[in-house]
């Protein structure tokens, strides 16, 4: 009698769980993909861990508290590390709806990656589409930041030489009246050299040397 | 007593205030500069591709030597030897050719609206490349949060920030939609660099161009170090260079590479002959000619060896993870243990189960993976630097510093570049004495930035691309062809050969040789006819349409083909003409008054012939 009921729920088991069953989701896991060296074997124990977190995200939505591990079954584990797995009520007899597997699983999705170190794309509920991480925006966007930058280096670096041109201009405007200061303390000074006033060397006009003839003259005219 | 005579012309005044470069390097370095630009790095790379390889620097040497090397030596000469702007030099060749320098101050003026334009969307991705992630690396979630924003699914990552995040982009030119700011401020900022430069003539660009010229290529041997040893790299720069020799019989490729050398060492847009106008006069322009020209097909090269290096890894990377997927898809449906089939055993794991079970394997999207496909997907233009290279760096560890230092390269490029075209709209405005001489040289200099920030303006519309496209186009290519034919000629033959070839001797020391006379008189002028006719009837075959980005389209991401309306077809043919215009119309102006001039003495001499 035993023996009949312990197929009998073994038969119900192995409908209730079958690839493609109602309200059945397949999951895949890529845990060499993800770990590489550190990939840990799968087996039932880690089956067991995947129960449990199962069971406990049931347990998070309303009138479901009550789930248990052993309402969790599992099938159909592939070498791929791939299998179905679906959610019963405490009668064993039917499957929980598909809605309520999914809204638990998605809400808490990430505390069932932590729980195996994969992530969305590794470990992977077909038909239940993830919550994407929303865009990590700053409150001010880095190109503004260094855009101010530069452009204030930019408009410091015009004023910069906008004012140098100025200065430079002026300079150049105050130099003829400079010029002619200093062309004026040039005549007036006399250079002494061992006490002794040397003539200033004139630049303006040559001294006529006198005493040289020039090529014409000395040559007599015919 | 056998020494060349003076030069009659005023060669300089003992007090000419000209300006002069600091020192021989700033001037090579401010024309090498302005010839090399964006379109050594990807435009070039693409031709070579596209053309055969190898087998394409066969027309590419021969229209440097008959085409380029020696119209770059006129301008160089000419402008050295008659020490005036683009204006001021070709009114000294002949009155009647005074609308050629206005015409060369126009088109100056076009270019640098666009070309700035196209910086501030390289700064744009300059400064988006100071975070990690890069934000093209992955398509930003939809309002639910269940998914990727629809476009970006439908195309890439990539191509979302460039057409939606960067341009927003509309889907027809007729829709000018709304101006961007975020490309706005990135357009004044980089005219407010631009005015830095530039803002004191050569004595600034002089000092800028140790930077901005050298720059560019410490990054291209960076890339080609960090190129050469990605994976992939052999493979990328083999299909780059394999000739194909049968290509040359297309005279399609003859005609892009005199086009490409022409282009590309910036001629007849007066920039060279202002550069050359604040040479010492005695200055051996023809070894700087022959030099810069080089230089510029070396860097030409030495790019693409860099480009392609990568872009082959980006292929191989394409190609590897296309593999991947395809494996993927067969583990995920056959539940095979992970990473148990190979890229190599892919082939015979694909036969083996198409023969077992061929209806499962039917119903997977595997995709046909060859590498020659991923090669093949080069572009040329903002599409290699925007699309196709952004997407290359996002593989490569470290990407955020690749893409600064990338954008970096392009933005001193093209910096170099804009300093040649202003000056080749200052330069003539300052020795024509447009504004009075108490105005200083920084307000002109600022007036002329600041009127083509506000006309540029137009760009950073949404529809700004299309309208970059048209200037692209038409604005340039046809005017500098007809403007270079002019020049040859009206040096030759209207300034005169044997003038010309005196006042090289006077200022290099040596008369120009048989092959130069050759050139000039012959060979230049007929090669650049030909281009000329060529390129028009290329014109005339293909009709006007532009392709533009719909994400309504069936076919997207494809880009959607449409023609041009009536009003774009007639701003196309107004850009195409408005600067050569400028060259009949003056020689009729100088034409009416010499008449006016002839009919008023007519007027006067009756009275003094009768005694």
């Amino acid at each position: 009698m035993l023996w009949l009921l312990f197929f009998l729920v073994t038969a119900i088991h192995a409908e209730l769980c079958q690839p493609g069953a109602e309200n059945a989701f397949k999951v895949r896991l890529s845990i060499r993909t993800a770990l590489g060296d550190k990939a840990y074997a799968w087996d039932t124990n880690e089956e067991y861990l995947f129960k449990a977190m199962v069971a406990f995200s049931m347990r998070k939505v309303p009138n479901r508290e009550a789930t248990e591990i052993s309402h969790v079954l599992l099938c159909n584990v592939t070498q791929r590390v791939s299998f179905w797995f679906v959610v019963t009520d405490p009668s064993k007899n039917h499957t929980l709806p598909a809605v309520e597997v999914q809204l638990a699983i998605r809400m808490n999705r990430n505390r069932i990656n932590n729980a195996f170190s994969l992530n969305d794309q590794t470990l992977e509920f077909l038909k239940i589409p993830s919550t994407l991480a929303p865009p990590t925006d700053p409150s001010v966007p880095i190109w503004i930041i260094i855009f101010g930058v530069i452009f204030c280096i930019v408009i410091v670096a015009i004023t910069l030489l906008i004012l140098s041109g100025i200065r430079q201009r002026r300079r150049k405007n105050k130099e003829p009246s400079e010029v002619d200061d200093a062309e004026d303390k040039c005549e007036n000074m006399i250079t002494i050299e061992n006490g002794i006033p040397c003539d200033p060397l004139d630049m303006k006009g040559g001294h006529i040397n006198d005493a040289f003839m020039t090529e014409d003259e000395r040559l007599t005219p015919l | 007593m056998a020494h060349a005579p003076e030069p009659d012309l005023a060669s300089g005044d003992p007090g000419d205030e000209r300006p002069r470069w600091d020192n021989k390097a700033q001037y090579l370095l401010s024309c090498i500069g302005f010839a090399v630009g964006l379109g050594n790095i990807w435009r070039f790379p693409y031709l070579c591709q596209t053309y055969g390889g190898g087998a394409f620097l066969i027309p590419y040497v021969i229209a440097l030597i008959f085409e380029g090397i020696p119209l770059f030596h006129v301008e160089l000469a000419i402008g050295q030897r008659l020490r005036k702007g683009s204006i001021g030099v070709w009114t000294a060749v002949s009155p009647y050719l005074s609308g050629l320098g206005l015409g060369c101050v126009m088109l100056s003026s076009l270019v640098s609206l666009y070309y700035n334009t196209i910086l501030a969307w390289v700064l744009w991705y300059f400064l988006n490349s100071f975070q990690h992630p890069l934000p093209w690396s992955s398509c930003p979630p939809d309002l639910n949060r269940t998914g990727f924003v629809e476009e970006c699914q439908g195309s890439s990552a990539v191509s979302y920030f460039w057409y939606r995040q960067t341009l927003n982009i509309t889907a027809d030119i007729n829709d000018s939609g709304s101006i961007q700011w975020r490309l706005l401020i990135c357009l004044a900022a980089c005219w407010a660099v631009v005015y830095m430069c530039v803002i004191r003539g050569v004595e600034t660009t002089g000092k800028a161009i140790y930077f901005t010229a050298s720059f560019p290529y410490l990054v291209l041997t960076i890339f080609l170090i960090r190129g050469l040893t990605l994976p992939g790299a052999t493979k990328g720069l083999s299909y780059l260079f394999t000739p194909n020799m049968q290509i040359l019989q297309n005279p399609r490729v003859w005609l892009d590479a005199a086009t490409q050398i022409f282009f590309s060492l910036s001629l007849a847009f007066g920039g060279h002959i202002a550069f050359a106008s604040y040479n010492s006069p005695r200055n051996d322009c023809r070894k700087d000619a022959v030099v810069i020209a080089l230089v510029n097909s070396m860097t030409s090269l030495y790019a693409s060896i860099a480009v392609f290096s990568i872009l082959g890894f980006k292929a191989t990377n394409s190609y590897e993870r296309c593999l991947d997927r395809n494996i993927l898809s067969l583990i995920n449906e056959f539940d095979f243990p992970e990473q148990s089939i190979s890229r190599d055993d892919y082939p015979a794991v694909l036969v083996h189960l198409t023969a077992t079970q061929p209806r499962r394997v039917a119903r997977l999207p595997l995709k046909a993976c060859h590498l020659e496909d991923f090669l093949d997907k080069t572009a040329s233009g903002p599409g290699l630097a925007f699309i196709v290279f952004t997407e290359a760096v996002l593989h490569m560890p470290g990407a955020p510093g690749w893409a600064v230092l990338f954008f970096g390269m392009l933005f001193t490029l093209g910096l170099s570049s804009m300093f040649g075209n202003m000056e080749a709209i200052i330069t003539p405005l300052l020795d024509n004495g447009v504004l009075p001489r108490w105005v200083p040289k920084e307000a002109l200099t600022g007036l002329v930035c600041l009127a083509c920030f506000l006309c540029a303006t137009c760009f950073t519309l949404q529809s700004g691309n299309y309208w970059l496209e048209i200037f692209d186009n038409f604005a340039a290519p046809l005017n500098l062809l007809i403007f270079a034919f002019l020049e040859v000629v009206g040096v030759v033959y209207v300034y005169g050969m044997k003038r010309f070839c005196d006042d090289i001797a006077w200022m290099t020391g040596r008369r120009p040789g048989p092959y130069w006379r050759l050139t000039w008189r012959v060979v230049s002028p007929l090669l650049l006819l030909t281009i000329f006719v060529a390129y028009v009837t290329l014109l005339a075959r293909k009709p006007l349409s532009y392709r533009a980005w719909n994400p309504q389209y069936e076919l997207f991401p494809s880009r959607q083909e449409k023609l041009y309306p009536g009003w774009v077809r007639a701003a196309c043919v107004l850009l195409s003409l408005l600067p050569v215009l400028w060259v009949p119309m003056a020689a009729l102006a100088q034409l009416l008054t010499r008449w006016k001039r002839t009919w008023r003495d007519r007027d006067v001499r009756p009275d003094t012939n009768t005694r």
